[in-house]
């Protein structure tokens, strides 16, 4: 299946290889390049690639692209799924998944992907079962094992690869036993030029931190399951539990895991919790231009919006801008004409992924998901339990805007949205 | 860490051979910083014997294979350390190893003998990484090698260790494609393996290896649907996939209501239900021929009730996190579920379009295609495919295809409006997508088509020339249609002539009014007049087109336009571009009308003015679908390597109960059940759930064993067996335990479970009568051997009465408890054979003498313990068996190789008699029992179409040539199992009609019993120590603490023979198996309080720990 993996960074250079079959050689990649020549945006490089002899599938996670390298038919999915299973699992073992981080551990990295596929066939991507076998490297330990010269490799042999429940290793303790699960609800919304909404819809997640002793059965349940009429599972739910009474029932990963996620549809009505109207005015006969932007909160809400961050993409040809905000802060990063290159894409945005309007806050009107309760079944002791809701800005954004997305991005941030407030901010510059 | 310093030393990454690695770090490569030469300072690392220091020799030089530096000349020195204590040396090594044993293969054969001392160790762990690495070692030389340690792999006990081998057989495959039918031979047992664990893995291996083997799946399949959901994800995605193509070869379409052929439906129709009656089937026929006409032309469609299996199992697979599996199972239900059901997986996939972009790239590819077919099934989710401006180009290109697709005459309006705000967009590319997504809107849905005809030509307005020349092409495709409606649009673009400067749309105005000249008669020669001047400026796929105008309005208004034609004509003639040369030539000759001028000038108006198609605007999507969704064929629309066509439906359904596996495991559901099998089902319908229900299967089974236990005095060998047996269906069935509960709320599928519960509840209720019956008489007696003649005529009718187990009905287990009374023989007699198997003579017992065929000795199933034993002890003439050593023979458990409904009225069981196969010594002899139950008579019941294990021999029953209704007949043939458990596969066939069916041995039957001496039986097992001794520790159960019940319970297990012993705390018992005649000694050690140590020596390492699990299984229960 997987025949080899490349991974390139922004600037083209191929910093590991490692092939599960026969060598295939780095100059393979040349139709990969080739590819992200003709892509305007790096993101715009085609996931899969057809050469003579092979095909190349790939993913851009943290401006690193992994190829993979396939031989022969496999659904692509499957590959893609994969190779974004490799990523999480590197910013699992090192906190985040940059050139340098896989620089720095490459032998880690190595070990991983050797577990990982067999033959090109996944065999063990379960970050419980790889932590068994390879444990992730941290400072301490890197110190001991310079001194000491032990090792990164698990001693005992993984038995969790061979029991029926493979996301969760043997023999766990705490002192504290706690389970906390967060809600997160995230609003996608396009709204068009008059402030109507188009599309609303909400993309909801439960993400779990369990740190329970021994294997505890935990069952879950929710006031309204109505709600939950698309979920996804992470594989340690019990599906027939679900289907039949509504209820999750599953023995817990241990430590960090999304257990579902789960969307509303936009057939659903969902209410956005702020107003934003924009103008934008060319002055004839000179270069410049205005752009108003007023955001508020809408009167039906009773609670405040907290957070809001507004970013917003100008077009290339923005040179600079005054920006005039009623209040908050903001940051205007300018890029230089010749910032194309990946490598500055990094100063484009203050978040990396920031959509050209984003919004965040914390309140939302329609029913939301309510967890009933926490039951755990098979171990003796209490558990404490902890449940925390939030609502996010999803991809928030204004129909209208994209005729003035460029590289340029205006962001504006501020911590609480009062009720009443209103803010504008006003941008000049030549368009 | 050196590592990552030498790394970072070379940054630069220039990947020569010749580099040399330095230590430059002070803190780790510090000693080793004086030497410059290549790699030695590496080599010296290794050939240390402190680990701390290969293993940093051993990073650095991972990090070098990382960044593809070569590294091969280290070889050796790393090669040396294979065996190396440190795990993670070991592991480093093993990364180098399978990265260079390739190209150096003669220094990589001195590893090997390392992976082959891994495989024989007892963790199962180590095992499985000395056959991952063997077999990833890339030699040619050790393929004997591989294929041996993969063969014995796929037999290990560990399921890990299975899974193991299943990887291995690809890799072996690539490495030497020769070995394909052995291969072939692995992965057939393995798809048999019942663990969730290998089956993802070796239908892997099955889709490299023998795609096209399809019949391996049969008996695999039901079992493959009801493990999916338990099987992890990757293996679920090639599960799945395969799945989709064996239901397409072996089901009819679901769509397909009435376009069947009338002769092969017939013959579909019932083929789906073999589970019908059959009288009711030869009513229905004839039903069927008054109706024919009438039915012939709708034949309602019955789904298969394995392809609703499937589709029932794969739905839950919708909710799985991994995006692969749910693309799987979409595609799946795209291919195969009627047109009702295939809206369910329009939700999932919406909900895969907020994963990552490439996701999105594959999942909107899918759903483009997708939703040319099913167009409803998008529709709901419209809003789901609007786009953003964050999506990078390809993802609105793909939506935007997916809501053209999904336009209608309700939505339209809502779309346009969308379509309005894309065009609006910085990308350009996007841009231009979207005015060919207008264009495409129009021409298929005709209401908008003026429209979206305003709509472009108000582009033609536009700032932006990009979004005028692609308005240009487009409209021009529109007007094509229906152009004399819309001259006002062509007088309209004329004048863009002016300013637009896109080569592409100035000649696309120019064909226009060349093409539409007699609707602008005005405008055309003024614009040619223009282009005229502008010539020798233009693009040359503009000037092509002002030459075709001007040839057109030569042809149809000569008088204004000659002058600018000749003038034209004239320019291109000293063109540059050698085409527009040709060109310009080419019409020069064919308008203008000179003396030369040939035939073909006359047909110069119907050349250029012939009316032209419109052109069709198509989905770039359509007909896609005939790659099998989600593969990689489809997503670049050419066939890839290695790609499986996905076959179309069948005409008729191919045989369904090919499928059907151990007949017991899989009675197909029934439409229509007869009065008595009705009464019988109700019967036992309430313990069936409250035992099902209330209780898990292995408390279930522990029931049972209580029963069965509590008769252990007697010789309840029949019980014991069958509760095992029990047990371990009910494990099964614990594995898809969640399966059945649905399957309980869900009516229709019930009864086939029913079927196969009530059967069992019945057997064991039947059966713990008997055995309450059996206690009490077995105090009085006090010894199996030595039971009088009186007692033996009950157990007889008591064991036939057990014996004829489930599927026989009350009223013939009466009947042939009656037959056993009447007939009180309680002498071995020899008896004319013939005559009394017709009779159904509980005691044809003739292999006393020599017997000629195989057919004169048929042992009856029905000799009960005690008799058997008698008359052992009476044959005197046997040299092997002596009668103080005899081991109380146990009565013989039958199996059912065939269920009458199954069968259609036929049904046959059969069980290992435990005689010697005259024909030949090798064999196991297998003693079948027909029983016609149908209403008419069966003809020509023989076997065909062997299939076996390489080795294994069947020496087949002569053919039986009559059968007639409600008789039954015995016959026996010979295998020779080659000492495995290995299943013998043939069909039955009867005059009309072909079963699969297949025989399976347990252990203990591969073995005949052999006389020993105490001391010979110590020498040899002198001799059979280390690897070829198992020892278990084991606590007896209460009921089986004395040493007859220990003799009893291991003599039912395994056809052994009792060896005399001294001590009355050791039991010792002595066979050799059937084929390779390796002996096989069993000990039973018994100590204080039922603790008891079981020891077995025998060669034949597979079947010494089979046949302990046995033992141990009989002893403890």
């Amino acid at each position: 299946m997987i025949h080899s993996l490349f991974l390139i960074n922004a600037s083209g250079d191929i910093f590991l290889e490692k092939h599960w079959k026969s060598v295939v050689s780095r100059s393979v990649c040349d139709y990969f390049f080739e590819a992200q020549e003709r892509a305007t945006e790096p993101e715009n490089v085609p996931p899969v690639i057809p050469t003579p002899h092979h095909y190349l599938i790939s993913v851009l996670r943290h401006r690193i692209y992994f190829v993979a390298v396939i031989q022969s038919e496999v659904p692509p999915l499957f590959v893609i799924e994969f190779l974004h299973r490799v990523v999480d699992t590197f910013q699992d073992y090192f906190g985040v998944c940059t050139e340098a981080a896989i620089k720095d551990n490459v032998v880690v990295v190595y070990e991983l992907l050797e577990e990982m596929l067999d033959n090109g066939f996944p065999l063990a991507t379960e970050s419980n079962i790889l932590k068994e076998l390879i444990k992730p490297p941290t400072i301490l330990r890197t110190m001991v094992n310079t001194i000491t010269g032990s090792t990164n490799v698990g001693e005992q042999l993984p038995t969790g690869q061979l029991s029926v429940v493979p996301w969760r290793r043997t023999g766990v303790k705490y002192t504290n036993n706690e389970a906390y699960f967060d809600v997160v609800e995230e609003i996608d919304a396009i709204i068009d030029k008059s402030g109507s909404t188009i599309t609303a819809e909400i993309q909801g997640v439960i993400d779990a931190c369990v740190k329970l002793t021994g294997m505890p059965d935990l069952t879950l349940s929710f006031m309204n399951p109505r709600l939950l009429d698309d979920v996804s599972f992470h594989p340690c739910v019990r599906f027939k539990r679900w289907e039949a009474e509504r209820i999750l029932s599953f023995i817990p990963p241990d430590g960090n895991f999304r257990l579902l996620s789960y969307h509303v549809s936009s057939q659903n009505l969902v209410a956005i919790p702020v107003y934003i109207k924009h103008n934008i005015t060319f002055r004839e006969g000179s270069s410049q231009g205005r752009f108003d932007l007023t955001l508020g909160p809408k009167q039906t809400m009773g609670k405040a919006v907290e957070s809001v961050l507004v970013s917003s993409q100008l077009p290339r040809g923005v040179l600079n801008a005054n920006l005039n905000p009623t209040q908050g802060t903001y940051t205007f990063d300018p890029v230089t004409k010749a910032g194309r290159t990946p490598a500055e894409v990094g100063s484009r945005s203050a978040g990396s992924d920031a959509p050209p309007a984003r919004l965040a806050h914390t309140a939302r009107e329609v029913e939301r998901l309510k967890v009933n309760r926490l039951d755990m079944y098979g171990e003796k002791y209490k558990p404490f339990k902890g449940i925390k809701y939030m609502t996010k800005a999803g991809k928030f954004q204004r129909d209208d805007l994209v005729c003035i997305t460029g590289v340029s991005t205006l962001t504006y941030e501020t911590v609480t949205l009062e009720p009443s407030s209103i803010i504008t901010f006003t941008s000049a510059g030549p368009n | 860490m050196s590592a990552n310093s030498a790394f970072n030393d070379e940054k630069g990454g220039s990947s020569s051979v010749g580099e040399p690695e330095y230590g430059h770090d002070p803190a780790s490569g510090g000693i080793f910083s004086s030497d410059y030469k290549r790699h030695d300072d590496l080599k010296e690392m290794l050939d240390s014997n402190k680990d701390s220091l290969k293993l940093e020799a051993m990073k650095r030089i991972v990090a070098m294979i990382a960044r593809g530096k070569n590294t091969s000349d280290l070889f050796p020195a790393v090669v040396k350390n294979v065996a190396c204590k440190n795990i993670e040396v070991k592991k480093l090594v093993y990364v180098y190893l399978v990265r260079y044993a390739e190209e150096q293969q003669d220094l990589a054969l001195l590893s090997i003998s390392t992976f082959q001392r891994g495989l024989k160790d007892p963790n199962q762990l180590i095992r499985a990484s000395a056959l991952r690495v063997l077999s990833s070692i890339r030699v040619t030389i050790i393929v004997p090698i591989m294929m041996l340690a993969i063969k014995e792999a796929a037999s290990d006990m560990s399921p890990y260790v299975r899974k193991t081998a299943a990887h291995a057989i690809p890799k072996l495959y690539s490495l030497d494609p020769e070995q394909k039918d052995q291969l072939i031979e692995v992965i057939e047992k393995l798809l048999a393996d019942k663990t969730t664990l290998v089956a993802g893995s070796v239908v892997m291996a099955f889709e490299e290896v023998c795609p096209e083997r399809i019949d391996l799946i049969h008996k695999n399949y039901r079992k493959l649907c009801n493990l999916l959901i338990d099987v992890e994800e990757w293996g679920q995605v090639v599960i799945i996939n395969m799945l989709t193509r064996y239901a397409r070869t072996q089901f009819l379409n679901p769509n397909m209501n009435e376009s069947l052929l009338e002769e092969g439906s017939d013959k579909t129709f019932y083929g789906s239900d073999e589970d019908e009656e059959e009288e009711e089937e030869e009513e229905e026929e004839k039903d069927k021929k008054a109706e024919a006409p009438a039915m012939a032309k709708r034949k309602p469609y019955v789904m298969d009730p394995d392809h609703r299996l499937l589709l029932r199992n794969t739905k839950p697979l919708l909710q799985s996190r991994n995006a692969a599996v749910v693309m799987a199972v979409a595609q799946l239900y795209f291919h195969l579920a009627p047109k009702a059901e295939v809206g369910v997986i329009a939700k999932a996939l919406v909900r895969l379009l907020r994963s990552h972009s490439e996701v999105q790239y594959v999942v909107l590819q899918n759903v483009a295609t997708m939703s040319i077919k099913r167009r409803g099934m998008f529709e709901p989710y419209l809003k789901s495919f609007y786009i953003r401006s964050t999506d990078p180009t390809q993802i609105k290109v793909l939506k935007l295809e997916v809501l053209t697709n999904l336009a209608n005459e309700t939505n339209i309006s809502t779309i346009l409006r969308e379509f309005q705000t894309y065009i609006k967009s910085m990308d350009k590319d996007f841009v231009a997508a979207t005015i060919q997504a207008i264009g495409r809107c129009a021409t298929n849905i005709g209401e908008v088509r003026d429209t979206c005809l305003n709509g472009l030509v108000q582009l033609l307005s536009n700032r932006d020339e990009l979004v005028v020349a692609e308005s240009v092409v487009v409209i021009k495709k529109l007007l094509q249609m229906q152009p004399e409606k819309h001259s006002d649009i062509i007088k309209h673009m004329a004048k863009l002539t002016d300013n637009i400067q896109v080569p592409m749309a100035r000649a696309s105005i120019l064909w226009l009014i060349g093409e539409y000249c007699e609707h602008v008669p005005k405008i055309a020669p003024d614009v040619l007049r223009k282009m005229a001047k502008s010539f020798t400026n233009e693009e040359d796929i503009v000037k092509l087109q002002i030459i075709n105008l001007a040839a057109k309005l030569y042809l149809t208004n000569s008088k204004q336009t000659k002058l600018l034609t000749q003038y034209v004509l004239n320019l291109a003639k000293y063109d540059q571009n050698y085409d527009i040369r040709d060109r310009a030539r080419f019409i020069r000759q064919l308008i203008v009308p000179t003396e030369k001028s040939g035939a073909l000038s006359k047909y110069a108006k119907k050349l250029f003015l012939a009316l032209k198609p419109a052109p069709v605007l198509e989905s770039p999507f359509k007909d896609r679908d005939h790659f099998q969704l989600g593969s990689l064929s489809h997503l670049l629309n050419a066939k890839a390597g290695g790609y499986q066509e996905l076959p179309d439906w069948p005409e008729a359904a191919p045989d369904p109960s090919v499928r059907n596996v151990e007949v017991k495991d899989s009675v197909p559901e029934w439409t229509k059940c007869s009065s008595r099998e009705k009464r019988k089902e109700k019967k036992v319908e309430k313990p069936f759930y409250s035992d099902s229900e209330g209780e898990s299967g292995p408390t279930e089974s522990a029931d049972s064993e209580s029963d069965s236990a509590s008769s252990s005095e007697s010789g309840s060998g029949i019980e014991e067996s069958g509760s095992g047996s029990e047990s371990e269906e009910s494990e099964e069935g614990s594995e898809s335990e969640e399966e059945e509960e649905e399957e309980k709320e869900k009516d229709k599928k019930k009864k086939k479970k029913e079927l196969k519960k009530p059967v069992q509840e019945s057997e064991s209720e039947q059966s713990s009568e008997e055995e309450r019956k059996h206690e009490r008489k077995s105090k009085q007696r006090k010894s199996e051997s030595e039971s009088e003649s009186d007692e033996e005529e009950e157990s007889e009718s008591e064991s036939s009465q057990s014996e004829s187990e489930d599927s026989e009905s009350e009223a013939e287990v009466k009947k042939k408890k009656k037959a056993a009374e009447s007939k009180p023989s309680s002498k071995p007699v020899k008896k004319d054979n013939k005559k009394e198997k017709k009779e159904m003579s509980l005691l044809d017992l003739d292999d006393f003498e020599p017997a000629p065929s195989p057919q004169a000795t048929p042992v009856n199933a029905f000799l009960s313990n005690s008799l058997a034993t008698d008359l052992e002890g009476l044959s005197l003439s046997d040299a092997v068996l002596s009668p103080a050593t005899i081991s109380p023979s146990s009565a013989l458990k039958s199996y059912e190789m065939l269920h009458r409904i199954t069968g259609e009225g036929l049904s046959v069981e059969y069980c290992f008699s435990r005689q010697p196969f005259s024909p030949d010594a090798n064999m196991v002899a297998v003693q079948m029992q027909f029983t016609n139950n149908a209403t008419s008579d069966t003809k020509n019941l023989h076997m065909e179409d062997v299939k076996l294990q390489s080795g294994m021999r069947v020496k087949e029953f002569p053919e039986i040539e009559l059968l007639p209704a409600g008789e039954m007949v015995t016959a026996v043939m010979g295998i020779d199992f080659c000492d495995s458990t290995q299943a013998a596969n043939f069909q039955l066939c009867t005059h009309t009609r072909k079963f699969f069916v297949s025989i399976q041995p347990p252990v203990g039957e591969l073995m005949r019993p052999i006389f020993l001496t105490e001391n010979e039986f110590k020498k040899e097992q002198g001799q059979l120590m280390g690897m070829n001794e198992i020892t278990e520790k084991l606590t007896l159960d209460v009921k089986c603490r004395n040493e007859h019940s220990i003799v009893q319970r291991v003599t039912t297990a395994a056809n052994l023979s009792r060896v005399p012993c001294g001590s009355d705390k050791e039991c010792r018992f002595a066979g050799r198996t059937v084929t390779s005649s390796s002996l096989v000694l069993v000990t039973v050690a018994t100590k204080e309080e039922g603790a008891a140590k079981l020891t077995i020596n025998c060669e034949k390492m597979v079947i010494g720990t089979m046949l302990v699990k046995d033992i141990l299984l009989a002893l403890t229960q």
